[in-house]
């Protein structure tokens, strides 16, 4: 039962990562990945909604009938998005400025309504809470990635918070002069998306055997 | 003038899926073949001049007057949603060839984020109803197109041999990659260019 629980919370890290073995969510996952902070900002929204939406959901399934029950769905992350945008706005306006239209776009990430759909529906709230903390950390952690790559190289910075006499921007010496721009852009974006998969797929083959 | 600008901004300048990374799922996902590549574009860009308007009057006559535009989101979500659900309805009873073509691609439309993306977009630029339909308009066909490209692009990769981890979403990420290379050459200096 123990091992079953921790099944669930810890395949979405690796094992069905969301993102690079799932491939949902992907347009938050290059949109705003330009900078770390901005993947963190992103991760912890999407962690936020993740949970609430799939405990809702989990709680409510017995009485949302089958016929409505996507846009039943979309109504319970909707309301949670309004929530984490105000609150963004309230407490972090430099993110909520930075990421932009993918804030409120959090309602069509294909990972929550998935999640809601594929699991929470059919499970205990509190599997379906695990599996949101498993799913929205996998998420978080591949955004991570794929920020740390594109702005290290891209800009030669790593953007964290700012925190007293530290602004919150760290250099990296030779790619802070020479840095490879076109990873910031749109077009090395999906050129680095596609490598990663590529390097995801030949692992999970790899370990298959 | 302003219009003809809009088309070129929407399509080339900041196309969707290439410079803006919104629509990318059904960019990897329904890109196979060029037939259903372009029934997508079609069923996309039908819903996205038609969302543009709707979304427009919810915000201007119903949001702002009772001041309730943090339910923006909300609202603008359930409006797609059941407009998703009425054109899938209108064109099964009146078009079934269409409804045939159309019909499977129809639910996916719900959670693309391009649709929620240029209602959102059209009340931050601050358009007014003809322009947000323009930019709807032109939005979807920038996505068809990038659709269709990368669907023949697909199709002919099929026929070459590619290393077997690179087989299939990879491969088509970085053909992706290589269009917005190809799309950059389009940026707001072109349009001054052309509009003077």
């Amino acid at each position: 039962m123990a091992s079953g629980k921790i099944n669930i919370l810890s395949r979405g890290l690796l094992k069905e990562n969301p993102v690079f073995i799932l491939m949902l969510g992907l347009c938050p996952t290059l949109g705003v990945t330009t900078q770390v902070i901005n993947a963190l900002g992103m991760g912890a929204g999407v962690i936020f909604v993740l949970v609430f939406s799939n405990i809702f959901v989990s709680l409510l399934k017995d009485i949302i009938p089958g016929s409505v029950r996507i846009p039943s769905y979309i109504v319970i992350i909707a309301a949670f998005v309004t929530i984490v945008e105000m609150m963004m706005h309230a407490f972090a306006p430099s993110i909520y400025s930075s990421l932009g239209i993918f804030l409120p776009l959090i309602v069509v990430n294909c990972i929550i309504l998935g999640r809601a759909e594929a699991f929470a529906n059919k499970n205990s709230i509190v599997d379906s809470f695990l599996d949101a903390i498993g799913m929205g950390v996998g998420f978080t952690l591949a955004l991570l990635l794929i920020a740390l790559i594109r702005e290290v190289f891209g800009s030669g910075t790593i953007t964290l918070f700012a925190m007293g006499s530290f602004d919150g921007v760290i250099e990296i010496p030779i790619l802070y002069t020479y840095p490879v721009r076109v990873l910031t852009l749109a077009a090395g974006a999906l050129l680095l998306m596609g490598y990663l998969k590529g390097f995801f797929e030949w692992y999970s083959k790899r370990k298959r055997g | 003038m302003i219009y003809i600008g809009l088309f070129i901004t929407y399509i080339f300048i900041n196309n969707f899926i290439l410079t803006q990374f919104l629509g990318l799922c059904p960019f990897i996902g329904v890109s196979k073949n060029s037939e259903s590549a372009i029934g997508m574009g079609m069923a996309v860009t039908f819903v996205m001049g038609i969302a543009s308007i709707i979304t427009y009057l919810v915000y201007h006559f119903l949001l702002l007057p009772l001041n309730l535009t943090y339910l923006q989101t909300l609202s603008f979500i359930l409006v797609i949603a059941s407009l998703v659900q009425f054109v899938e309805m209108v064109i099964q009873k009146n078009s079934p060839s269409l409804y045939q073509a159309l019909g499977i691609f129809l639910p996916l439309i719900t959670t693309n984020c391009a649709v929620l993306g240029i209602a959102l977009i059209n009340i931050t630029e601050g358009y007014n109803l003809m322009q947000s339909f323009t930019a709807g308009l032109a939005a979807g066909i920038g996505f068809t197109l990038a659709l269709v490209l990368m669907s023949n692009i697909r199709e002919r990769l099929d026929l070459h041999p590619v290393r077997k981890a690179f087989r299939g979403v990879p491969i088509a990420f970085i053909s992706g990659g290589l269009m917005a290379l190809a799309f950059m050459a389009f940026d707001k200096s072109l349009l001054t260019n052309l509009l003077g």
